[in-house]
């Protein structure tokens, strides 16, 4: 299968905004749960303005290595340092700071179903950033959800919403409270190959926007050719190959090699 | 013993947040409605019903006593002290544990409680504290509300087949009651409403990730927090019977 670019990916992609401060550094990170050790030893460093993908086959500690830099799960041994601080060593309040920099969109969009789309966008900003002012609320959810192209929405309950429609409302309730980094866990997995590459266009444009870093876990080459800088791959616990998706879409590595049969 | 740990951590987290600041007042407001007025009927019915076969099957034996008169007393009496609060709390963690539990263990599994977690928002807040403390607050109210109903009940059954005032009924009832049968009965089902929403919150909100794990979890409420009730109740007898008897 031969990808095309469209022009708005090339146009993204060529404004690429890395910059050498590091946002996220971890060493040696180990993580088991009980007999099984998922992660063994990884090392990964995010630049501010970077998109990082990473690869993987199932169940191989993808996500976890993601909610270990959030602070959902503790290292065994090893070190996450967001904004040079380290994760596992913060107090609640500290962490409770730091996660407010951080947008995480889960796999399943993770909306809270209980509540309207514009509930679920204000619900941080009530409780986390004390926004009060009414006014103020409607503006911001209304700005962002026409930046993720959901405007109609804004009073649906999630479950009136299409897969691709809560994946869009879920990026704009962690983007409503601006964060610095983003973490995507599998933003395409389940939609059909277009919804798939309006997400990826939508993580390049918010991106663009709100100058994120965001490391992006995925299986969709699609979205790793288009929303991504540079590349990891992941096998056994450990970063097996790193660079940018043409380089290792050249490797001599049979297992680096398999993820990109698809591409070439 | 590790459960027993955990559920120490999980209610210090409970309290810390209800002093924290910030209390979800229409959260609260909503879950008293769902809690409270949704379980209305259910409550009624089956309250009225005990009322009801209470006095049905109490009759025969004290009329062999020659003790007609006293079936209003020994239905209150049985009624407001121990049968109302403690069927209607059974009621309550069937209904209310069991949904408490599904909905946080389906939460959990479609990772919304590690959303609010990685929001900076606290979920127990949000969550847990709302739903125990309308348990607490509502099943005393629950529980009142059956005993009266209860007592109606009983009206109905004693004139199937004697003739009795409703004033003389009730009269004969209240008669029959001191502060020391009310003030225990209310004290204890302000602590069944506590555990039916801790148990439940407990049990959903630490499900592990997988469908299965809502059904286990909403079972393993109901039948939790039915033998919470049952200690509960064996301990609030024992403590009155010290203090008052």
């Amino acid at each position: 299968m031969i990808v095309m670019e469209t022009e708005k990916q090339q146009k993204y992609k060529r404004e690429s905004t890395k910059t050498d401060e590091v946002v996220v550094e971890i060493k040696n990170l180990r993580k088991c749960f009980g007999e099984k050790e998922v992660l063994k030893n990884i090392n990964l460093t995010l630049h501010r303005g970077e998109n990082l993908i990473v690869l993987g086959r199932s169940g191989q500690g993808k996500s976890v290595t993601i909610q270990c830099i959030v602070g959902l799960l503790t290292p065994d041994e090893g070190s996450v340092k967001v904004f040079d601080k380290d994760v596992p060593e913060l107090s609640n309040d500290e962490l409770k700071d730091l996660r407010t920099k951080i947008g995480f969109l889960f796999q399943s969009g993770a909306l809270y179903d209980s509540m309207t789309v514009k509930e679920n966008l204000e619900f941080a900003l009530t409780r986390v950033l004390k926004v009060k002012d009414q006014q103020e609320l409607d503006q911001r959810v209304q700005e962002v959800l026409e930046g993720v192209g959901l405007p109609e929405a804004i009073d649906k309950m999630p479950s009136d919403l299409s897969g691709g429609m809560r994946k869009r409302a879920g990026l704009a309730r962690t983007l409503i409270v601006k964060p610095e980094i983003m973490l995507y866990d599998e933003p395409t997995t389940g939609l059909d190959p277009i919804t798939s590459r309006e997400i990826s266009e939508l993580i390049l444009e918010m991106q663009k926007k709100y100058k994120t870093s965001s490391i992006i876990i995925t299986h969709d080459m699609d979205c790793a050719r288009v929303t991504g800088d540079r590349v990891l791959i992941m096998k056994d616990g450990e970063y097996v190959a790193e660079g940018t998706f043409e380089e290792l879409q050249k490797s001599d590595d049979e297992f680096v090699r398999g993820f990109f049969l698809d591409t070439i | 013993m590790e459960n027993v740990g955990d559920q120490t951590v999980f209610l210090s987290r409970f309290f810390r947040s209800v002093f924290s600041g910030g209390f979800e007042w229409s959260e609260f407001v909503r879950q008293c409605y769902e809690i409270g007025y949704r379980s209305l009927t259910l409550v009624s019915i089956t309250s009225f019903i005990m009322g009801l076969v209470l006095i049905l099957q109490l009759r025969p034996t004290l009329v062999d006593f020659g003790a007609e008169s006293m079936l209003p007393h020994t239905l209150s009496v049985s009624v407001i002290r121990e049968i109302g609060p403690v069927i209607t709390a059974i009621i309550c963690a069937g209904k209310i544990a069991s949904s408490i539990g599904a909905e946080l263990g389906s939460m959990k599994v479609t990772e919304q409680i590690d959303a609010m977690e990685v929001s900076g928002a606290n979920p127990v807040q949000y969550l847990v504290v709302t739903r125990i403390l309308a348990t607490t607050c509502m099943v005393p109210l629950l529980a009142m509300m059956g005993d009266m109903i209860s007592l109606i009940g009983g009206y109905f059954a004693l004139n199937f087949t004697d003739d009795i005032s409703f004033t003389l009924y009730f009269t004969k009832c209240f008669a029959a009651l001191d502060f020391t049968d009310y003030l225990p009965a209310l004290v204890k089902t302000i602590f069944f409403g506590f555990a039916i929403g801790f148990v439940g919150c407990y049990k959903g909100f630490n499900s592990n990730k997988g469908t299965e794990s809502v059904g286990l979890a909403a079972n393993s409420a109901v039948v939790t927090a039915s033998l919470w009730i049952f200690f509960i109740d064996m301990l609030a007898v024992q403590i009155t019977n010290l203090l008052y008897y």
